[in-house]
């Protein structure tokens, strides 16, 4: 428990790194680092984009999976990482 | 018709005078009282008294009595507790207003007024009516009392037919002159008065509406998609059951049918009761590493394909290129004591951290680093011990065992990480060194599968243990006697200076035999079935042997360093070294290339790293490089990855530098045209080999 507390935070502590959100299956999110409407925002559409992409990737090979999604914009590189039940979305300004 | 006018009239008249035949009667006496005024003047005259017959007789007395009473605007027979139900508060409420009129007499009045327009009209009427029949009203009036007799006839002869008093009517017809207003009197009939209508309704009963509403069911919107992963999960997940049911039906036996139960409610119970976020280790550990790739973009892009092009105007000196550094705040003050890579995950290195510095001694850390994420490490073990050396089991990667300096010995088990203790630890009780454990080695399992491993100690005793029921159970293997140097104590007891083994490693094709590099500079060449007897003994260095390591290629050659500033480069059958080297510095450690026979690393304590390629250049290195900035910084150990051309270097600040090797560290033969590239460990013997020769043949020379 500890030790996966003690990751997010080195993780939101590591350079660059913008925020970090905790989304649940339904598209909650349950913990974050950023503010509430952009929270929000990023985690209700991330998680339908998430699921999307799973979805793809499944639909192409059901054997297959999907286990890392990173978008690399302009400004931002937002990293989703999805696990059985949760989402983990790190947004990072990789430029810093 | 003029006897229907007639008769319209007697009605007319008959509505006028509702009340009572008498008037009618009296005013047949008179005139025949068809002026209306005239009857009006008659009401006003007759105003005497009159007694009814049962009157009381009072007296003066009681007549001129005063009884007072007192007129009041309220009802008193008014109720005062009328209750009616509300439809609006759905409750019987009390009414607050009751109607105080209380009607005494009515009686309506029926004179109009004269000169208004239905007054003249009426008039006229009647002034005409008079003027055709002045006669037939009071003849009229004499037959309404006939009527009123006959009527009275049939209604006590209950319901005479009618047609004997036509009958009688006729008869009378001849008598009378006039017929017509007798046969008027025939068609009125007298059921004018006689006709009574009696209706009567059944009592009806009240419509009611009675309606009750339930809850509603619950209602659920439901929506799925059927895709085709979704529907291969289904069956995944079916086949299990199958599996399971399977497997259930195969385990009749009830205890342990019952034992899984209660495992089952133990794990849900469990599942329930932790964290949420417990289930995105795995994400943020994915995550971490994203992450630290992203920040050091430049240093892995560099790890993958960098080759530094000045090399080929070097004329076959190289360089080596940092990458990451790796460290940890709390390993900060302890120096880096055992490096060693994961022989599975080839990106995942072991750190041990303690001190070399006899003063201070402290407490030991064990980490484990992957390349993936330089910025914390993967594991984390904190031991009261400084470390002295360590290594991984080749087929159970997970298994560490590391050498303390206060002698003991310990396996630690990363599958089990929860606890930041050993699993396995030697003891006092069970043959634990007396001095620090300079080396460790796993060896292949014994005869009985189970796990074993060698130590080497400065207390001179090369140990074997053996991993047997979650113990370790020990076995000297040898001691280190230094030969010649038994000294006569007092009382004849035989004094044996016993030799200081700081390290060792293990033949890599001939099971038994091994190397110990001792603290007097010797190596002896020793196997593990003769436990009183050297196979041999080099007089090999001046000072401690730090590190003594066979050639991965060359079954005969192997490779020592010292802190006498020497590395030197023998073959196990010649008693002499085939190759010095001095660098000049303190020789922390050196280690064989994996991919060539004829390369090999140092490092010193002046902080600098020596790379060697005997097929380059036989009397130099070809690469030295200052590793770390500070000068007082020293480095005490080298490693090799398996598989890719990086270098890990340990320093006394506990930090680990990656380095990468430049293309001419790491040439292979030239290709020629026309022959096919030669690759292989033959290749590389032959290579080590040749090199050999040119040594071996003058030393052969001049010893002939």
């Amino acid at each position: 428990m500890a030790e996966v507390e003690e990751t997010l935070k080195r993780i939101q502590a590591h350079k660059g790194v913008i925020g970090t959100i905790v989304v649940n299956a339904e598209g909650i999110p349950i913990r974050t680092t950023l503010d509430n409407s952009s929270t929000v925002q990023y985690a209700g559409l991330l998680h339908q984009l998430t699921m999307k992409a799973k979805s793809t990737v499944r639909d192409i090979d059901p054997q297959n999976d999907l286990t890392f999604l990173r978008i690399r914009s302009k400004k931002h590189e937002i990293m989703v990482a999805p696990d059985k039940e949760y989402l983990l979305i790190v947004i990072q300004n990789p430029c810093e | 018709m003029p006897g229907k006018e007639l008769h319209k009239r007697k009605q007319s008249i008959i509505g006028q005078f509702p009340r009572g035949s008498k008037s009618i009667i009296r005013r047949r006496d008179d005139e025949g009282g068809i002026e209306l005024g005239e009857g009006a003047d008659e009401w006003t005259q007759a105003k005497t008294l009159i007694k009814p017959p049962d009157q009381l007789d009072l007296t003066d007395a009681e007549l001129k009595e005063e009884i007072t009473r007192i007129l009041t605007a309220n009802n008193p027979h008014a109720p005062q507790n009328i209750v009616r139900y509300s439809f609006k508060e759905r409750a019987y409420k009390q009414m607050s207003v009751v109607e105080q009129l209380a009607v005494h007499f009515t009686l309506c009045g029926n004179l109009i007024f004269r000169d208004s327009d239905e007054g003249r009209r009426q008039s006229l009427r009647q002034s005409t009516m008079s003027a055709v029949v002045p006669v037939t009203t009071s003849f009229v009036v004499e037959d309404l009392e006939e009527d009123v007799e006959l009527k009275e006839d049939t209604s006590q002869a209950t319901l005479m037919p009618a047609a004997p008093e036509e009958q009688e009517e006729q008869e009378q017809e001849p008598e009378q002159e006039q017929p017509r207003p007798r046969l008027i009197q025939e068609r009125k009939l007298t059921n004018q008065f006689n006709f009574s209508e009696r209706a009567s309704q059944t009592y009806n009963n009240p419509i009611r509406d009675r309606a009750c509403q339930m809850e509603p069911p619950p209602r659920a919107t439901f929506s799925a998609n059927a895709n085709q992963w979704e529907i291969y999960d289904d069956y995944v997940e079916e086949l299990q059951k199958l599996e399971k049911s399977k497997e259930k039906e195969k385990q009749k036996a009830p205890v342990s049918k019952k034992q899984d139960k209660t495992r089952g409610r133990k794990l849900t119970s469990l599942e329930s009761q932790s964290d949420d976020i417990t289930k995105v280790a795995k994400a943020a550990k994915i995550v971490e590493r994203m992450v630290n790739q992203n920040t050091f973009d430049d240093v892995a892009q560099d790890f993958k394909y960098f080759e530094d092009t000045s090399d080929d105007y070097r004329d076959n000196l190289g360089t080596l290129l940092p990458l990451w550094k790796f460290q940890y705040d709390k390993a900060k003050r302890l120096a880096v004591t055992a490096l060693c890579w994961n022989p599975k995950y080839k990106d995942l290195f072991i750190v041990g951290h303690g001190s070399y510095d006899f003063v201070k001694q402290s407490r030991g850390m064990l980490l484990l680093y992957t390349l993936k994420n330089p910025s914390f490490p993967e594991y984390i073990f904190n031991s009261e011990s400084g470390i002295m050396c360590a290594d991984v089991h080749v087929d159970h990667p997970y298994l560490i065992v590391v050498g303390f300096y206060d002698g003991n010995v310990a396996i630690y088990n990363l599958k089990k990480p929860a606890s930041s203790q050993p699993g396995y630890k030697s003891s006092a009780k069970h043959g634990k060194h007396t001095d620090p454990v300079w080396q460790v080695k796993w060896q292949k399992d014994d005869m009985d599968n189970n796990l074993n491993f060698f130590s080497v100690s400065s207390d001179g005793r090369i140990v074997s243990w053996t991993l047997v029921k979650n113990e370790l159970v020990h076995t000297d293997v040898i001691k280190l006697l230094v030969e010649g140097t038994t000294v006569e104590g007092p009382e004849g007891l035989q004094l044996q200076t016993i030799g200081c083994g700081t390290s060792f490693d293990f033949h890599k094709k001939i099971d038994y035999l091994f190397l110990v590099g001792t603290e007097e500079g010797k190596i002896y060449k020793c196997s593990k079935s003769y436990s009183s007897q050297f196979l041999d003994i080099f007089d090999a260095h001046h000072m401690a042997v730090d590190a003594v390591n066979w050639n991965p290629f060359h079954s005969k050659v192997f490779i020592s360093c010292s802190s006498d500033w020497t590395v030197k480069i023998w073959d196990h059958t010649i008693k002499t070294p085939m190759f010095i080297y001095d660098l000049n510095s303190a020789v922390g450690d050196v280690a064989w290339a994996p991919y060539s026979s004829t390369v090999f690393a140092a490092v010193t304590t002046d902080g600098k790293a020596h790379v060697f390629d005997l097929s380059v250049n036989k009397y130099e290195a070809i690469c030295i490089q200052a590793v770390v900035a500070k000068k007082k910084n020293k480095l005490t150990h080298i490693q090799f990855n398996p598989i890719y051309p990086i270098v890990i270097i340990g320093d006394e600040r506990g930090h680990v530098i990656c380095l990468k090797l430049s293309p001419n560290l790491r040439k292979m033969p030239k290709e020629k045209k026309g022959q096919e590239v030669q690759k292989g460990p033959e290749v590389e013997i032959a290579k080590l080999d040749k090199l050999l020769n040119l040594v071996r043949e003058p030393a052969a020379k001049t010893s002939k």
